[in-house]
């Protein structure tokens, strides 16, 4: 699409990025369809995960043959961290491994609904941003958490739609415009998108981005579903900048009544 | 000397560098971290850094993952 309206880039702690869709590397068959499913979606931020290498299979591949990190931005989660030491450990480990300051943020409060533990965000973000890092928040729909993580020095906050890997959409569109009316930095929508028209709402509503893996990577053809996530994502952030028409009761004629008969 | 990398006990040379180390396993030209008895590493130390008889090895890199 040759709309200048897409080109805006989306701009967090002073770095560009072009694409307002990102995406997760988890749940692929192999490497290669995650490759394809990643060019297909024209995201150039994904997530990955820091974990033990394999020491005992040394053709194992690594996921980073397949994801040039010129040609991405590699944004390593603390997935699977369910403490403020884990989540602080995970994100200096990555930072170790020389991607970058960027982290994704995750402290996961309960395994059943995988929700975020938000005061142990808030606590191991106040840690990480003192040690210089970029710290993305992976946070409730609550408006006054992503405002304290705001003022603490996130330069960005991203905020569910529904359960990570739900596949429900979003839940409570209400909480995230006022997520987005209360915070003045980035609002990545993340975690819970299950379609294109999910990806697409987000973005009428105003989000800046939106991150997702399962809805691709689940889908039966996930590669022709990153497809259509990226024009999902186009067409709701093109809407939200045309600005839509107001919502009324009552039915307003598109055809003119003068010269009629 | 004994060692415990990723959690299995090795028997390794003494002396051994970090970089002996992960060249032994084929690492050595990948993005890892690597974390010796809970303290994380700065790259410019592998050269210089020697393990100790039951030192706690851990080597890290990045796998596909979205959230969990």
């Amino acid at each position: 699409m040759s709309a200048s309206p897409l080109k805006d880039p989306l701009i967090i702690a002073g770095r560009e990025f072009r694409s307002r869709l990102w995406v997760g590397t988890g749940k692929y068959k192999d490497f290669e369809e995650t490759r394809l499913a990643i060019e297909a979606s024209g995201a150039d931020v994904v997530t990955v995960a820091v974990r033990r290498v394999n020491i005992t299979d040394k053709n194992s591949e690594n996921l980073l043959d397949y994801i040039d990190p010129k040609k991405y931005t590699i944004l390593p989660n603390t997935a699977g961290c369910y403490t403020v030491e884990d989540a602080v450990r995970y994100a200096r480990l990555a930072r170790a491994a020389g991607v970058s300051d960027l982290v994704k943020l995750e402290v996961i409060g309960d395994e059943r609904t995988l929700f975020p533990d938000t005061a142990g965000l808030i606590e191991a973000a106040k840690i990480l941003i003192a040690e210089g890092f970029i710290v993305l928040p992976y946070t409730n729909d609550d408006p006054i958490v992503a405002k304290k993580l705001m003022d603490i020095g996130c330069p960005a906050v991203m905020p569910l739609a529904a359960p990570i890997g739900s596949g429900l959409g979003i839940r409570n569109p209400y909480n995230l415009k006022i997520i987005m009316e209360t915070v003045n930095v980035p609002v990545i929508v993340d975690a819970g998108v299950g379609t294109a028209s999910d990806a697409a709402l987000a973005m009428e509503y105003g989000a800046d981005a939106v991150l997702m893996n399962t809805a691709i990577a689940g889908a039966d053809d996930p590669i022709m579903m990153a497809t259509a996530m990226r024009y999902g994502v186009d067409a709701g952030r093109l809407a939200f900048k045309a600005g839509r028409i107001p919502r009324k009761l009552h039915a307003s004629a598109s055809s003119p009544i003068e010269g009629m008969l | 000397m004994q060692i415990i990398v990723n959690g299995e006990s090795q028997e390794q040379s003494h002396p051994l560098t970090v970089t002996s180390l992960l060249e032994s396993l084929d690492l050595h030209s990948k993005q890892v971290a690597v974390e010796v008895n809970l303290k994380i590493l700065d790259r410019s130390d592998f050269d210089t850094w020697n393990l100790q008889e039951g030192d706690k090895v851990e080597i890290l890199s990045f796998i596909g993952g979205g959230s969990l």
